[in-house]
């Protein structure tokens, strides 16, 4: 395949004509979302109430992209990850709204057909690697069984493939640690198990809920430069749930930052960590602990505490806790429109971009 | 430069668990009157068992506590009792160290009855105004913890712990488990109560990023072992140790320019079995022969910085006795 490409290319850079059609054709595929989601709404049913975990998201995923999903706990960012791959369906939960991949939706499947899709087109890795592998079987064997329940091959030749996987991951000895218990291994070694996991039908989507999280920073960054890696040779889309903005820099591309079940900032990583527009985003990106920069005696904090309960405010639900908040704020539900931030960038704050009061949309 | 007092210090400390792992390995470490010392290190290297040590909630095998000059090593009984008064804990885990059945002004004011030995009026109302002064108000004493938020509850941990009037404050973790935004406020707390209460702390961290606004020295530990001691600004401006540096390099900064990194390579050695000469040396990307050999002393490479290097990684400006 690679040797029918390569000339093909080489003939398309000779004439200047062909190479900007082939560039412009090159472009407007990229910008046919992999994923489109249109009004995703997650709830909950729980003791008073229904919690809008995920209240009404409209969210595209680029091809090849990583994609970081931020925010705090309960900000709904893990909710809509798994609403996604099906695995928060239950009695209790209520899912509506569109999340097509490649044109297929996937809030309508049922749980079957979504049986053949996750972990063939999309899937995940979940924090704690420890809860999610099955502490009686060798690892080689769970990444092989992944691989068979979505491949027609033989038992080993799926073992191969994991044996594989496991060295893509950055695994050493992988044809021993293949025969390992999930409780032999240590945090970061399970972290990369899991992710070999998610990669084992190489999957056009890999959600990762906070894949570094539980780990020392000297792993963190050895499980970061993996995920860099599969996109940048397999171009695999990732969707990256994170609370760490210093991991967002690191790897993403494009970054959506979530608020009580709503994105409140969406842009390219540049627009929303080093121009952010919304008040809130603004506020988070002032609150981290730096090692760099000046040492503050004080950090900017946000006063207040995030919004848990079922009961949401019929305006910006950021308000009560905001420094710029007008009697605007808490008419409508501010939208996620492009407004004072750059080309592409949206935001979903009623305020002018000096945080002086203007009209409400 | 200021005259500084040493307020609790440990000689040659070890702590030994099962299977000859000694979590805590031939540590000497002081900690100055006033000071918020910061301890940071990756999970298994000691840190918290250090932390534990110092106050006597996990009893050290070798090695001596000193608690302004006394040594509290062997202290039992009601001697130990009133010395515990003046030192003590913050969690990372503040609902796990609080009692869900008890209400929360109880909860705060039973330090005080226990170690002070309070009467119960005077006890509850220095917890209604602890609690006050943390910031959750006095009402939040007749609550339990159940109905507090993660934040919230961390200030219930720090006004129990401020109860019996401690001199000596070991945090360990305490924002670890807080969102960004919530954590800023509790960072803020405890600069605010370290400096109005006087109190020395040992802040135990995994985050640099908090460690940095903090703590005035910073403390770094790998396998058991204090590997560098410096100043705030000097550590996070140019840090000695090989291990330093790569632990600085690995946070995922919020920095526009893509960064040179240094990523680590391999996992942390088993504490049971440390390599010999520097434990560092199998990670060390400056390693030469001798570090494979030859265990480097923690030594002063200049006034108020050590080091336990062969080549650290500044220039060395003074070495006594050397």
């Amino acid at each position: 395949m690679t040797d029918r490409t390569e000339p093909r290319r080489a003939q398309v850079g000779d004439g200047r004509d062909g190479e900007g059609r082939e560039g412009m054709s090159l472009i407007q595929g990229d910008s046919q979302p992999l994923l489109s989601i249109r009004g995703l709404k997650v709830e909950f049913d729980v003791p008073g109430g229904r919690l809008p975990a995920v209240g009404g998201i409209d969210l595209d995923l680029g091809h090849g992209e990583v994609l970081a999903l931020v925010g705090e706990s309960g900000s709904g960012k893990s909710a809509l990850a798994m609403s996604l791959v099906g695995l928060n369906r239950g009695p209790r939960t209520h899912i509506s709204g569109v999340a097509a991949l490649n044109g297929q939706d996937l809030v309508a499947k049922s749980e079957d057909q979504l049986r053949k899709v996750r972990g063939k087109d999309i899937a995940v890795v979940f924090q704690d690697a420890l809860a999610a592998l099955n502490p009686t079987q060798k690892v080689g064997t769970q990444i092989a069984e992944m691989i068979r329940t979505h491949q027609r091959v033989t038992r080993k030749r799926a073992w191969e493939r994991a044996v594989e996987l496991l060295r893509e991951v950055g695994i050493a000895n992988p044809e021993q640690r293949a025969k390992t218990y999930p409780h032999q291994l240590s945090g970061g070694m399970r972290q990369r198990v899991m992710i070999a996991i998610g990669l084992a039908n190489e999957p056009a989507v890999l959600i990762a809920d906070e894949p570094t999280t539980a780990l020392d920073v000297t792993i963190q960054a050895q499980v970061l430069r993996l995920l860099k890696r599969l996109q940048t040779d397999h171009g695999t889309t990732v969707v990256l749930i994170t609370h760490d903005l210093g991991v967002v820099a690191e790897v993403a591309d494009r970054v959506a930052v979530m608020y009580a079940g709503r994105i409140v900032e969406q842009g390219t990583r540049d627009q929303v960590l080093f121009a952010p527009q919304h008040p809130y985003t603004r506020a988070l990106l002032s609150s981290v602990p730096r090692i760099d920069g000046p040492a503050q005696e004080r950090l900017p904090a946000i006063a207040g505490s995030p919004l848990s309960g079922v009961d949401r405010p019929s305006g910006c639900a950021f308000a009560p806790r905001c420094t710029f908040a007008h009697d605007a704020c808490n008419s409508a539900q501010p939208a996620l429109i492009h407004r004072y931030g750059m080309p592409g960038q949206l935001d979903a704050c009623v305020l002018g971009p000096d945080r002086e009061k203007v009209a409400v949309s | 430069m200021k005259v500084q007092t040493p307020l609790m210090q440990v000689e040659k400390l070890s702590v030994e668990f099962g299977n000859k792992v000694r979590a805590v390995r031939d540590v000497d470490l002081t900690v100055y009157e006033g000071e918020t010392l910061g301890l940071v290190g990756e999970s298994g290297c000691g840190k918290s068992t250090l932390g534990k040590a110092m106050l006597r909630v996990i009893e050290p095998s070798s090695g001596a506590i000193r608690y302004r000059g006394l040594n509290i090593t062997d202290l039992r009984g009601t001697v130990l009792r009133s010395t515990r008064a003046e030192l003590q804990m913050v969690f990372q885990d503040p609902f796990g160290s609080l009692n869900p059945r008890r209400k929360v002004a109880d909860i705060v004011a039973e330090p005080l009855l226990r170690a002070r030995g309070a009467d119960k009026k005077t006890a509850r109302e220095t917890a209604l105004d602890l609690l006050d002064l943390v910031g959750l108000g006095r009402e939040a004493g007749e609550r339990r913890p159940h109905e507090f938020s993660g934040g919230q509850r961390q200030r219930i941990g720090i006004a129990r712990a401020l109860a019996p009037g401690p001199r000596f404050v070991v945090a360990d973790e305490p924002v670890s488990a807080l969102d960004v935004s919530i954590q800023a406020q509790v960072i803020n707390l405890l600069a605010d109560l370290t400096r109005d209460r006087e109190l020395t702390m040992l802040f135990i961290s995994h985050d640099l990023g908090v460690v940095r606004h903090v703590a005035d020295r910073v403390a770094v530990m790998y396998l058991g072992e204090i590997i560098e001691i410096a100043s705030r600004d000097a550590f996070f401006a140019a840090p000695a140790h090989p291990y330093s540096e790569a632990l600085l390099s690995s946070v995922p900064q919020l920095s526009q320019e893509p960064r040179e990194r240094i990523v680590l390579e391999g996992e942390l050695p088993d504490p049971a079995a440390p390599p010999p000469g520097c434990t560092y040396h199998t990670r060390c990307r400056y390693a030469v022969d001798k570090c494979r050999t030859t265990p480097p002393p923690l030594a002063e490479v200049q006034p108020g910085r050590s080091v336990r290097c062969h080549l650290p990684l500044i220039a060395i400006t003074e070495r006594p006795n050397a």
